[in-house]
């Protein structure tokens, strides 16, 4: 099986590498612009920008008010922004409400603020499953569910995009801002996970 | 299409496997597609709801083999090569030479190369909001039922929810544009798109539908109908 595996990535490499050289022969890009884009997507966006939100969300209520009313708009305000995402729907999650997003069709993301997705969110078993099974597919990820809380999953298949709000995590009433986005995990705003309790002891 | 891609409740792909130490790209050729193609986003080749379709349109087996960003390769060399930009005899060509490990590449050569492309043949990308009134049909708390459509091109309302009946939870009454048209350049018709909740139960039977469980879904207002008014959700 790893053999395999191995063959088709050859064959893509290979393949990626005839179709980069072509274009830079032709001049319909540059692999200049290619590294920058690369580089963008490595270095300056990813679930650290969401992790931001979240936590100005938990600690500042007007804040968080206008982010629930419209949360580009919100995310503007700290100068987050791109393409991908043209309107952005904030779910909060309470000990009530479950909120989990999936795309079935594809796999839409908002990659403005979470970077992009990790390979399992791309994955047909996440795809297929979190819309008839959620509370399952959420047990096998780590995150067990009472019955008495309502899973609400969101399949974002048109062009608006989703960010959970987690729930603020216990133990956490005298960290500051920049100290509760290093609590936020990506998965949580996904809705894949909860943030555990703080003990001051680091992650 | 009714197509692999429409993946919603489809049984035995396993568990979902998660890597916790997985970077931005896990393969090289992955993120030089990725990149590659959003640079090639911004110079009017294609809009983004045929780039979509296009993934659609591979074999059933390659989707599910290729990867994900397999599929975006696949996706950018066949529209490149309708587009006449960049062919795919000069990409088998230079996978051939490539991968004998030839010193001299032969230059591409294409007998009607489109490129640059002139201003009228440049599509826009993205920009699905509009800032044009439209006036919502349905309103929120209506029952509405997903139309019973199986159209054989592209379209965003999903096999599951088909001839289902839930409830507008909101409505997102900006102008969007229409991806099943767009997508076959027959159109934008703009037009507002719904948040609308089902229950398990009816999406997936009492017999096997999950407790307390509601599925939100967006639909253009082209996807939906009124329901009867004796319609329950539940």
């Amino acid at each position: 099986m790893s053999h395999d595996h191995k063959i088709e990535k050859a064959w893509q490499a290979l393949r990626t590498e005839a179709i980069e050289s072509l274009l830079n022969d032709i001049g319909v890009l540059d692999s200049a612009e290619v590294d920058a884009v690369v580089h963008h997507y490595e270095e300056n966006v990813g679930p650290r920008t969401g992790a931001r939100v979240v936590a100005k969300a938990w600690v500042d209520p007007d804040f968080k008010a206008r982010l629930m009313a419209d949360g580009l708009a919100a995310c503007a305000e700290l100068g987050i922004g791109g393409p991908e995402t043209e309107l952005l729907h904030v779910l909060e999650n309470t000990a009530q409400v479950h909120n989990v997003v999936v795309c079935t069709l594809c796999s839409c993301y908002p990659w403005p603020i979470l970077g992009l997705p990790p390979v399992w969110y791309k994955s047909s078993a996440y795809r297929s499953r979190l819309v008839r099974e959620p509370r399952k597919v959420l047990h096998e990820m780590g995150l067990s569910l009472e019955d008495e809380v309502e899973i609400r999953v969101w399949d974002s298949v048109s062009e608006i995009r989703y960010l959970v709000l987690p729930q603020r995590p216990e133990g956490t009433e005298g960290l500051d801002e920049a100290q509760l986005a290093e609590l936020v995990s990506r998965d949580s705003m996904i809705g894949v996970a909860h943030l555990q309790p703080y003990t001051g002891k680091g992650a | 299409m009714n197509g692999i891609h429409d993946m919603g409740g489809l049984h035995g792909f396993g568990p979902v496997k998660v890597d916790p130490d997985e970077p931005v790209f896990v393969t090289r050729w992955g993120s030089r597609i990725f990149c590659m193609t959003q640079v090639i986003d911004r110079l009017g080749v294609w809009n983004l709801d045929e780039h979509r379709h296009e993934i659609e349109l591979m074999r059933p087996q390659d989707y599910l083999e290729w990867s994900y960003y397999g599929r975006w390769m696949f996706a950018m060399e066949r529209i490149l090569d309708r587009r006449n930009i960049l062919s795919t005899a000069e990409i088998n060509r230079r996978v051939d030479e490539l991968s004998a490990g030839l010193k001299h590449l032969t230059p591409p050569e294409h007998p009607q190369r489109n490129w640059p492309l002139k201003d009228q043949d440049k599509v826009p990308w993205g920009a699905w909001r509009k800032d044009v009134e439209v006036t919502p049909v349905f309103h929120v708390g209506q029952q509405v039922r997903v139309r019973n459509i199986h159209p054989p091109g592209h379209t965003r309302v999903t096999s599951y929810t088909r001839g289902k009946v839930g409830t507008v939870e909101r409505v997102n009454a900006q102008a969007w544009v229409f991806p099943d048209t767009r997508a076959h350049y027959r159109g934008e018709n703009l037009q507002p798109v719904y948040t609308v909740r089902f229950s398990a139960q009816t999406l997936w039977g009492d017999e096997h539908a999950e407790a307390n469980l509601f599925i939100y879904i967006d639909l253009s207002e082209n996807h939906i109908e009124a329901a009867g008014d004796q319609q329950n959700e539940s």
